[in-house]
């Protein structure tokens, strides 16, 4: 857990936080601020590399790829200097063009026209998920709803087998986890991982996915020649790293938002339509995905600092979603806001790929409570969970009553 | 710098300035064009930026991609002859003057 020897470069702001720290984990906020106001770009002392928590600053690093690489890992890790800990992702740590052709392919895989199939199932589970909780009153609603819901339609949706689906949620925990820096979190996770891998590696082979399954498309685009078939396994690998815990984490954002702020469980259920707006607001107000890195390809102007060739910079996504200078009362959960922009899902060529699948679970599980939910009330100790890139809860003990 | 029209299902004409090689998505969003949802930022996976192209320009854009051409068969809005996804749509000087007519709904 050594932090770096690396000085300071002159004239950049340089902060001693640590932002994979559980201190830093309990309340960003008002570190971010910190991060946010101390100038465009700074210098993290602790691991030794630059930091944007501006929108302005994490949009313009995030719609350079060229200058700001993926391909040398978007965790602290420099893949030109340190074996990646898993085969290296062909679409998240890629670089146009090799990039553009496996994102090619799951963008067809994973687009409005797939999930138009989907909607119905996907409802009528949220729905019969919402009924069941309704029933119980009271319940955790991060195991029970945030966990429970995903779990019952992604793994399907993929076209996994039923057993051995209890390593997934760990294995995306460990895929997470190992982007930060070198510390326990990190170290203990990628100890432990031999058999959550060795399960992921045996489902992405083609014979472990049923037909019409995410999983299987992909499979078949490399039976028509758009990928390699050493590669359609490593695409599903993506789905089954970045697919479910993601969306644990922005159900679980939504829930909770409702919670707090039930002049706006009001507002959706006056308004189910809102539900899908919702659910984006949610990814903006609590950024279930706080951070990703960037290397530099060459020496670049950004913010009125120079910075070298072969440098980390560290994008903080969550900070740049609640920076006053783009957003209006940033610190208000507001489901009628217009968030188009917010950086949850990244931007440019990287930007969620899975996004749809994610908004569809949202949206409808918003929905469904919105028709039979009448409030949300919060009944126990509220207990965070430390992860070096998601934010979430690990429990939200809450009561429900009928609409 | 290219001006582009967006015109609204209640006839409103909104006029905006676009930076050479944005897209008319990108255009939009920017000036906060209220019918253009864009919620896939530009990667033709949501068909949330649908637009009919005025009549006068339609020949003078580039051919639609198959990708687009697939999203837009799934458009929330009727498909037209004259449905484009405004993100695929990169301006230059040749587009200035592009008018483009936003469809009742995109979700
Ligand atoms: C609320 C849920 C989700 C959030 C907040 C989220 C967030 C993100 C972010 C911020 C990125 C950009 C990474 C970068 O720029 O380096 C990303 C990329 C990605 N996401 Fe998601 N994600 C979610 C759900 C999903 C789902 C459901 C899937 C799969 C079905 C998925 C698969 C991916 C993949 C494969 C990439 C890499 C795309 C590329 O590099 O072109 N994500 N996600
Ligand atoms: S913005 Fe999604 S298809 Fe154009």
């Amino acid at each position: 857990m050594s932090a770096t020897e690396k000085a300071a470069p002159a004239g950049v702001p340089s902060l001693d936080v640590d932002p994979f720290s559980t201190e830093f984990f309990e309340d960003p906020h008002a570190i971010h601020d910190v991060l946010r106001e101390a100038g465009p770009v700074v210098w993290l002392d602790k691991w030794g590399v630059y930091g944007v928590a501006r929108y302005a600053e994490v949009h313009a690093v995030l719609n350079d790829p060229l200058t700001f690489c993926s391909s040398r890992g978007v965790g602290l890790s420099d893949f030109a200097k340190e074996k990646p800990w898993r085969p290296q992702s062909i679409i998240l740590e890629a670089d146009p063009p090799a990039h553009t052709r496996t994102r090619a392919v799951l963008n067809q895989v994973l687009s409005a026209t797939a999930m138009k199939p989907l909607r119905g199932h996907f409802t009528a589970l949220a729905e019969a998920k919402v009924d069941e909780l309704l029933s119980r009153g009271s319940f955790d609603a991060i195991t029970e709803l945030a966990e429970a819901y995903p779990l019952s339609v992604f793994p399907d949706a993929l076209g996994l087998k039923q057993e051995g689906r209890e390593h997934l949620l760990p294995y995306a925990s460990l895929v997470f986890n190992a982007f930060g820096p070198p510390n326990q979190l990190r170290q203990e996770a990628i100890e432990r991982s031999a058999p959550h891998q060795a399960y992921v590696a045996e489902q992405c082979q083609r014979e472990n996915l049923a037909p019409g399954g995410f999983g299987a498309c992909i499979h078949a685009r490399a039976d028509a020649g758009d990928i390699t078939h050493e590669e359609a396994p490593l695409l599903v690998r993506s789905l089954l790293s970045a697919g479910l815990d993601t969306t644990v984490y922005g159900i679980g954002a939504a829930v909770y938002s409702l919670a707090r702020f039930p002049e706006q469980l009001a507002k959706l259920r006056s308004d189910p339509t809102l539900a899908r707006n919702a659910f984006e607001e949610a990814i903006r107000f609590e950024s279930p995905v706080q951070t990703f890195f960037r290397t530099t390809t060459r020496e670049v102007e950004l913010g009125g600092h120079t910075i070298g060739e072969d440098e980390k910079i560290l994008m903080f996504l969550g900070a740049a979603n609640r920076d006053p200078r783009r957003w209006e009362n940033p610190d208000r959960y507001d489901i009628t806001r217009r968030t188009s922009g917010h950086v949850g899902f990244g931007s440019g060529i990287h930007m969620c790929v899975g996004q749809l699948v994610a908004r569809l679970e949202g949206e409808v599980m918003l929905a469904a409570i919105a028709r039979k939910v009448g409030s949300i009330e919060i009944t126990g100790p509220v207990k965070r969970r430390y992860n070096n890139t998601l934010r979430g809860l690990e429990s939200l003990p809450i009561t429900i009553s009928p609409a | 710098m290219p001006s582009i029209t967006f015109i609204h299902p209640d006839s409103r004409r909104q006029q905006i300035e676009a930076g050479d090689g944005e897209s008319a998505m990108q255009a939009a969003t920017r000036n906060d064009v209220s019918g253009i949802l864009a919620e896939c930022g530009g990667n033709a996976m949501c068909a949330t930026c649908h637009v009919y192209v005025d009549e006068d320009w339609l020949s003078r854009l580039p051919p639609m991609g198959d990708d687009e051409d697939a999203l837009l068969d799934g458009a929330a809005a009727e498909r037209r002859a004259n449905s484009r996804l405004s993100c695929q749509i990169k301006l230059d000087a040749d587009l200035d003057g592009l008018v483009l007519n936003l469809p009742d709904r995109q979700l």
